[in-house]
């Protein structure tokens, strides 16, 4: 969008034009009571120089040096200068809506390799153009399954991120959909007994995340097989996309959802980042946002536009097939530059080596005298440790080793208190795995 | 153009009725002012439809329609060409290119829509004030 500076009376002249005495008679359509009459709350300008005194301050607050277990839906893996730079070209970081495509090729081509990628990934056959996060990619799954089935209920897996369900909840707080909740097994997957009773007929999709809050890969083949038999969808969230070159995509799934942080995003307080929809080719029409697509011009040339758009909020208003009708498309592109950067075989090692440090880490943990493996099933990068006493106990001390400890799993569920939640990734050493190990071998030794 | 034993909607639906099943199509103003059809959305068998209800969607190049009944009743049989060949809705929109066949719940209801000469003065007035 251009700058467009006005002067005073440039401001006057278009009031004049347009026939109206001042700014505020724009306003009056909007209630008295409604319209704000004192300036803003907001602090006095600064010069340059006390901004820059300011950030240097907040910049001094952050914490560095410590070493972090956190994950449970934002990872931290190593990240490339190329992709920063390359998406910071002015090409790529000031351009809008690609609607035109004679002006968008660059970027339209982007999206379409990001879709090209997804599908690669995620073993499905379309994907589009990504969603604001993976909570809302999901709950995305959820309303399309419900469009294609017809139906007003979902099952969702308590393993599904805490975080994502409260999104889903609030997205649909209104729309008449029943949410019914499905429990884990000592594996820590979705308890596959209690599932079989709770899909019915009514039943528009299974949810489930994979690997799971808890760390934990879910059974793909047989989850999809118990929603299938019901005449329900089942839809995959996955909050880790590394995990995917360890294993098996969830070709099984009809919808999967995927938030693409890991793929050369920084954590950044939680955003922003891309979310993903995939799904199989027969559902594409009820898939929500944009979509680019590969076509010929006139000339037989190859080329890309957005496609299917004719359901899309701006054509379709009110009917339209979903009202989510923007994208991340920097944060795609970000994702495109790094998946390419990391290559087919570079992914692979990546996987491999976050699963050799994760098992690493619990065998180190399990050493120690009353610590003990929380769930049976297999995991990829996330375990869940149960400690003799409180996590955040245990957290306090750690922090003072400069060690940011395992995600508390009691603070979301009430009946997994002392549990604790690990991520261990590229990014972190066998020395730091062997020094966080000793610290909590440490801890627990001393009295309470 | 428009044949004589079909009744028609103002939103550009037609119905022609045998003993009491009626078959339902878009005319042929509707399909020239959509453009170039290239997917139709059609209510499965079994389906109730009401008067003046949407029932279905017809996607062009350049929109997504509605598809409004006629009349009530209940669907016996959707017409399989179109999800192969959706484009016979532009060659073919009075004839092969029928949506879909339903078993009329109140037949009074026909009375209700217009013939083709009542039809196509609908249609020259519509374009003479465009």
């Amino acid at each position: 969008m251009r700058y467009l500076p006005k002067s005073t009376s440039e401001r006057r002249e278009m009031l004049d034009a347009v026939g109206v005495p001042s700014i505020e008679t724009l306003f009056e359509s909007i209630p008295e009571q409604f319209r704000l009459k004192e300036p803003l709350n907001l602090p006095d300008a600064m010069s340059e120089q006390e901004i820059i005194e300011y950030f240097r301050a907040r910049a001094k607050e952050n914490s560095v040096g410590y070493t972090s277990f956190l994950g449970a839906g934002v990872y931290n893996h190593l990240r490339s200068v190329v992709t920063d730079a390359l998406i910071q070209r002015g090409e790529f970081l000031t351009s809008y809506t690609p609607y035109q495509a004679e002006i968008s090729q660059g970027t339209l081509q982007a999206i379409f390799e990001f879709q090209t990628l997804m599908c690669q990934l995620t073993g499905m056959e379309v994907a589009n153009a990504s969603m604001w996060d993976g909570s809302t990619a999901t709950t995305e799954a959820v309303l399309m399954a419900e469009r294609l089935t017809g139906r007003h209920r979902v099952v969702v897996a308590r393993s599904l991120h805490p975080e994502y369900r409260q999104v889903l909840e609030t997205y649909t707080r209104n729309l008449g959909l029943r949410i019914d909740e499905i429990g884990f097994s000592g594996t820590g997957q979705v308890d596959a007994t209690r599932l079989e009773d709770a899909i019915t007929s009514e039943t528009a999709a299974v949810v489930v995340q994979s690997p799971n809050f808890f760390g934990v890969l879910e059974q793909m083949p047989s989850l999809a097989a118990l929603a299938h038999s019901r005449g329900a969808l089942l839809v995959v969230s996955i909050a880790e996309g590394v995990s995917l070159g360890a294993v098996r995509p969830p070709a099984e799934a009809d919808i999967v959802a995927m938030e693409g942080q890991s793929f050369g995003l920084a954590p950044s307080y939680g955003g922003p980042y891309a979310g993903v929809i995939a799904t199989r080719d027969k559902f594409v029409r009820q898939m929500p946002g944009r979509l680019a697509g590969e076509t010929v011009d006139s000339g037989g040339k190859r080329g890309y536009v957005l496609t299917l758009a004719t359901r899309e909020q701006h054509i379709r208003r009110e009917k339209a097939t979903s009202n989510i009708c923007t994208n991340q498309a920097l944060c795609a592109l970000a994702v495109n530059i790094h998946l390419c950067l990391l290559g087919k075989e570079g992914l692979k090692e990546l996987a491999a080596q976050n699963l050799a440090k994760a098992r690493f880490a619990l065998d180190e943990l399990e050493k120690i005298r009353g610590v003990r493996r929380a769930f049976s099933g297999p995991y990829f990068n996330e375990f869940v440790v149960e400690f003799p006493r409180s996590v955040k106990m245990v957290n306090a001390e750690l922090l003072k080793h400069k060690i940011i400890g395992p995600l508390p799993v009691g603070s979301y569920f009430s009946d997994l208190t002392k549990r604790g939640l690990f991520c261990v990734t590229e990014t972190i050493s066998r020395t730091e795995i062997e020094r966080m190990a000793e610290a909590i071998r440490d801890i627990l030794s001393k009295p309470i | 153009m428009y044949p004589n034993d079909y009744r028609y909607t103002k939103d550009h639906e037609w119905i022609k009725v045998s003993g009491d099943t009626g078959t339902i199509g878009i005319t042929d103003y509707a399909q020239h002012e959509l453009g170039d059809v290239v997917f139709v959305e059609m209510p499965a068998v079994g389906t109730k439809v009401s008067a003046g209800k949407v029932f279905g969607t017809v996607e062009s190049v350049k929109a997504v329609s509605e598809i409004f009944a006629p009349v009530s009743g209940e669907v016996t049989e959707t017409n399989a060409t179109l999800t192969s060949t959706p484009e016979t809705l532009n060659s073919d929109p009075h004839g092969g290119a029928w949506l879909i066949k339903i078993k009329l719940a109140n037949p009074s209801e026909l009375s209700g829509l217009m013939d083709a000469a009542a039809y196509q003065a609908f249609i020259s007035e519509k374009e003479a004030s465009a």
